[in-house]
């Protein structure tokens, strides 16, 4: 038996005897007869701790690590010392959500400045205490367009936005009577020449990604001018470590804003938990999904926080709420908040520009010695992608380079049906110039034998 | 006692309806804002917009409920109660001077659907049994 | 009073943290983006050292309550202690350093771990097959009822829109049918606050989709009657959706599959002793019936005998619900305590939460109204509606007494059809002395409604902030800091 249950016979004998009933098993007398298990769960008996950290270790030892490339939405960063010690604090890890405001002033706070934090990234007015992850947060962003667009029915999205974004677009809309459309591409990039026959009154919106599927920065001149004039609205989803060198979403006319705030402090974990974030123009306010922290005041006239705006809420409403979420990631945005306050802007610029610099460097030297050029002329950030052509050729590289302890790059044709043979490198702070020319020596022989 | 005014029509959605020629001024009644609780919030219809009848035509929130105002009579809306926008409390201090929405009907005949004062003093009385 | 914020204790020029210097020779560095791309504005944000840093997290985090502080018997949410080990496990690089995209042949141990847990969950509830994608709880709802829609549509009986939800649900249960299009038909619970399977007779035609039920219920009740009403629901064509919030009161004793609920979703927060962090991270897994499966969401993990993988060929799949591969970190936490507790220890934990339930339920019956007494499942639901008639002083009022006596409230207001309801979940991992504790606080607070009500509509009086006003928050809200406000 373990720990975490502290009853000794004593305990159980006289507490039954105080509820009036003479075993265990009479407490689940009102369970029907024929559905009670006669059998114990075929699950192992259960081991101490040190046993199961033993099994686990081994688990995780049928993993391995290399040198990581990879991006398409998790990357490979920096995490300061400080952050971890922080995000460990017990009343963080282990309070529920703070529905009670005198004793969670803590955790309101820490919200209400992420929320902060997150408006000064993205320009925007107004955002909430975080959502699941990136992929979701488009989904979101996406209710609020057809919420806010009654009649509207479509959503846009650019085919450059990620590709697992789309797909969990449609599984939340497609079966709703909302249309999912994706706009053409060319050369790595949307084509928005069709946009004006979209605008009416049933557009909802349009979604685009910047850095896009490929790595690639997009130029949003004008287009936010011409879905105003509809009084659609415009989404831009972007990794917030470029927001440290590329134009906000609000600079590009932004009326919503989202992402995922993995890069900011968050290990990879296989994809999560990561926290993604949403902001919008002060107008959408009331259509926000999620917990909101508000500053208010306390009886004696003290600055107090506390969750404000639930009448929007699910718990509340009911079938009539604005989303179903009553949770956020509150840890991870946390973890989000603490990296911000140490890196401060200064450093998420210096974050942003070494991995500009050294993916360029990368792509440069690839370019020069191993003749493996980026697809598209188009100004990057810190990824690029490459073409083999073939499947099969992009496999062979990457397994080559893998056995060189370099997890070089991500094949795009196994996320994204259609992008067979194309690879996306991603090149973060993290790596150092000597990894760089480890990279070009070893793509040398992976990429011609 | 919740204070219900004679020379209104009513639903028994807990709405107040004023006829002044072809237009209907639209708010809740008393015992609305008093179920409710204090207003923080109305979001009010667009102007021009047109609903038929029983359609969800905006909703007002407090911070412990949120309630669904349902258009009595088909028609278009002609002016809304901006004032409410960043003073929402008015329809607390009184929700008869109040109104939410004022809407150009449509269909007269509906107007036979309101119930009176008298009606409407003894539906909410059968509430508060 | 109130932490200054992280931006008001900023100073120009300040930094807690240095990246490395660029290592790249500055001949080879290339020129920064061209104007169209670049930043123009400035953003505000904290300029401080790593102590301040450091020290202003613990600050906040002094003013926060959690289950390692003290007793936390929020009903429905199972507040049960958070093993370290589960904290040890899920901090081994091998995992954290793990991108989602890795080549497979290098996650093997990540996905052996996610293809047992999900065959454990399965064991656990009766079901067959499941997804471990959906981030929490609401999120796996959502995926249900997505998992209803496909299943009707591939049938071809799209007109089964009319999902039956008990008046003393979560809420979450109609607005995530809502959301996902289905029109929520509520139905009252009978005088034993029950789902009674006669008031499911008006709806059971060829419009039903089906209904959502928690069992034990929210009011900790076993639902008596639920293969009659699972009978009548599947007779009619109708599926039968478990909210696994409740889950706890139950393992090892009864299934939900063997009850014959066609979809459940855990909440491994809850159930399976993973840290709530404050609103999350946690995770809330899909499992289902055999004629659900082929319906389950993309990529699939599966085993060949040799390898695991993900399984991307599902012609019939509902589509993807998260991004990548849900919140992994959780999983982690919650196999580890499965391996931990074992079999029969995942039985004695529902089996002493239940007694923690109903011994503290009856050391606190004299003071507060049961509605709906007998025997309770993990937790309970009390009214102090006849102390508020007495005395003027309301749940609520009960509820912040308790916050200065160091003790987090139980869930209040709910559910919805228990006037003035604080409902009770003590869990199993608490010693009878912290439900003595607990209860004799309740009782002596009870009595204070009596002879000192001014103290209980003054408290709380020790805690950071007093009483606040959301009023004042809603109607002019403040949701963030503005540099020119301050």
């Amino acid at each position: 038996m373990n720990s975490y249950i502290p009853h000794s016979d004593e305990d159980i004998r006289s507490m039954l005897s105080a509820v009036g009933v003479q075993s265990i098993d009479e407490l689940f007398n009102d369970v029907p007869e024929e559905l009670r298990l006669k059998q114990d769960l075929a699950i192992p008996e259960g081991m101490s701790e040190e046993e199961v950290l033993r099994l686990i270790r081994k688990y995780a030892s049928m993993n391995s690590l290399g040198t990581s490339y990879l991006g398409c939405g998790s990357y490979d960063r920096i995490i300061p010392s400080a952050v971890s010690g922080i995000v460990s604090l017990p009343t963080f890890t282990t309070a529920y959500t703070p529905y009670q405001p005198e004793i969670s002033q803590g955790v309101l706070q820490a919200i209400f400045e992420f929320q902060t934090m997150i408006c000064e990234l993205t320009g925007l007015d107004v955002s909430n205490a975080s959502l699941y992850d990136g992929h979701t947060a488009a989904s979101e962003a996406a209710a609020i367009c057809f919420n806010q667009r009654r009649k509207s029915k479509t959503l846009l999205v650019s085919p450059t936005v990620h590709p697992f974004t789309i797909q969990v677009l449609k599984s939340y809309f497609s079966d709703m009577g909302f249309s999912i459309t994706v706009l053409p591409e060319k050369d790595g990039m949307p084509v928005f020449d069709s946009l004006s026959s979209y605008l009416d009154s049933s557009l909802a919106g349009l979604l685009v990604q910047s850095p896009n599927i490929y790595g690639l920065l997009e130029d949003y001149s004008g287009i936010a001018d011409t879905l105003h004039e509809e009084g659609a609205l415009f989404i831009i989803s972007s990794d917030p470590m470029s927001l440290g060198m590329v134009k906000s979403q609000a600079e590009w006319g932004a009326d919503i804003a989202i992402g995922d705030t993995q890069p900011f402090g968050l290990h990879q974990c296989f994809g999560g938990p990561t926290a993604g974030y949403i902001a919008a123009k002060e107008k959408l306010l009331r259509k926000m999904p999620g917990r909101i922290s508000g500053q208010t005041v306390d009886i004696d006239g003290n600055r107090a926080f506390v969750l404000t705006l639930q009448a929007r809420e699910q718990h509340i409403k009911r079938e009539r709420a604005t989303s179903n979420i009553c949770s956020n990631q509150a840890l991870a945005a946390l973890t989000t908040s603490v990296y911000i306050s140490l890196t401060g802007w200064a450093g998420i610029q210096q974050a942003a520009e070494l991995s500009y610099q050294k993916a360029h460097y990368l792509a440069e030297k690839l370019t020069e010695t191993v003749g493996l050029s980026p697809v598209c002329s188009s100004p990057f950030f810190c990824e690029f992608t490459v073409d083999f052509s073939t499947t099969e050729r992009a496999e062979k590289f990457l397994s080559g380079m893998k056995e060189k302890g370099i997890f070089a790059g991500v094949h795009l044709g196994a996320v994204s049906p259609g992008r067979e043979g194309l690879v996306a490198i991603a090149v973060t702070e993290k790596r150092t110039r000597e990894e760089l020319d480890l990279y070009v020596e070893a793509a040398l022989e992976a990429a011609h034998e | 006692m919740s204070n219900v005014i004679a020379e209104l029509k009513y639903t028994n959605k807990h709405e107040w309806i004023k006829i002044e020629g072809g237009k209907a001024y639209i708010g809740i009644t008393d015992f609305a804002q008093e179920e409710l609780g204090e207003i923080v919030y109305v979001e009010l219809p667009e102007i021009g917009e047109i609903f038929e009848a029983d359609d969800e035509i905006a909703s007002l929130e407090s911070v412990k409920a949120a309630a669904a105002m349902y258009n009595p009579l088909s028609g278009k809306v002609i002016e809304v109660n901006e004032s409410l926008e960043d003073a929402p409390e008015l329809v607390n201090d009184d929700p008869y001077k109040n109104f939410i929405y004022v809407l150009e009907y449509s269909n007269p005949s509906e107007l036979d659907e309101l119930i009176n004062a008298d009606a409407y003093t003894a539906f909410i009385e059968s509430l508060e049994e | 009073m109130n932490e200054r914020l992280i931006f008001e204790k900023s100073r120009k020029g300040r930094r807690g943290y240095f990246f490395p210097a660029c290592d790249i020779p500055e001949n080879e560095q290339t020129q920064s983006l061209p104007d169209t791309y670049s930043r123009c504005t400035v953003p505000e944000l904290p300029e401080v050292s790593e102590i301040d840093t450091v020290r202003h997290y613990n600050q906040l985090s002094r003013k926060s309550f959690g289950v390692d502080l003290g007793f936390y018997p929020l009903g429905s949410c199972t507040m049960k202690y958070n093993p370290k080990v589960n904290e040890a496990a899920a901090s081994l690089e091998k995992f954290t350093e793990l991108h989602p995209l890795q080549d497979s042949s290098t996650t093997q141990g990540a996905l052996k771990l996610m293809h047992e847990l999900t065959g454990y969950l399965c064991e656990i509830t009766g079901m067959t097959w499941g997804t471990l994608q959906p981030f929490a709880g609401a999120q796996g709802e959502y995926t249900g009822m997505k998992l209803f829609r496909a299943y009707f549509t591939q049938k071809g009986e799209m007109q089964r829109n009319n999902l039956i939800v008990p008046s003393s649900s979560h809420g979450t249960n109609p607005a995530s049918a809502h959301l996902a299009g289905f029109t929520v038909i509520e139905i009252p619970a009978d005088e034993r606050g029950m789902v009674n399977p006669e008031y499911l007779e008006p709806y059971l035609n060829d419009e039903l989709a089906g209904i959502m039920l928690t069992n034990p219920n929210t009011l900790g009740l076993f639902e008596t009657d639920i293969l009659a009403a699972a009978k009548k629901i599947h007779d009619a064509g109708g599926l039968l959706y478990y909210d696994g919030a409740n889950m706890n009161a139950i393992m090892g004793k009864v299934r939900p599959g063997d009850m014959g609920f066609d979809v459940v979703h855990l909440n491994l927060h809850k159930t399976f002793s993973t840290p709530h962090g404050s609103g999350g991270p946690g995770a809330g897994p899909v499992l289902v019936s055999e004629r659900l499966t082929p319906f389950l969401p993309v990529p699939d993990i599966g085993f060949d005998g040799k390898k695991y993988n993900f399984v991307w060929d599902k012609p019939m799949t509902m589509g993807k619900v998260s991004g990548f591969n849900g919140n992994f970190g959780i999983l982690i936490r919650a196999y580890t305590y499965i391996r931990v507790m074992g079999s029969k220890g995942l039985k004695k934990a529902s089996e002493m939460a239940v007694l923690n339930a109903n011994y503290l339920k009856t050391r606190l019956m004299s003071k507060y109204e049961l509605k709906y007494p007998g025997i309770c499942k993990h937790e309970f639901v009390l009214s102090a509606s006849r102390i508020k008639e007495e005395t003027g002083i309301t749940a609520m009022d009960i509820a912040k007494g308790l916050l200065d006596l160091g003790i987090h409230p139980p869930t209040m207001y709910f559910p919805l059809i228990v006037p003035e309801a604080l409902m009770i979940e003590p869990t199993e991992t608490e010693t009878r002395e912290t439900l003595d504790d607990f209860a004799d606080i309740m009782i002596q607070l009870a009595e204070q409604a009596y002879h000192e009500p001014e103290l209980l509509h003054a408290a709380p009086i020790t805690t950071p902030v007093r009483r606040v006003d959301e009023v004042q928050a809603a109607r002019k809200p403040v949701v963030r800091w503005r540099k020119e406000s301050n």
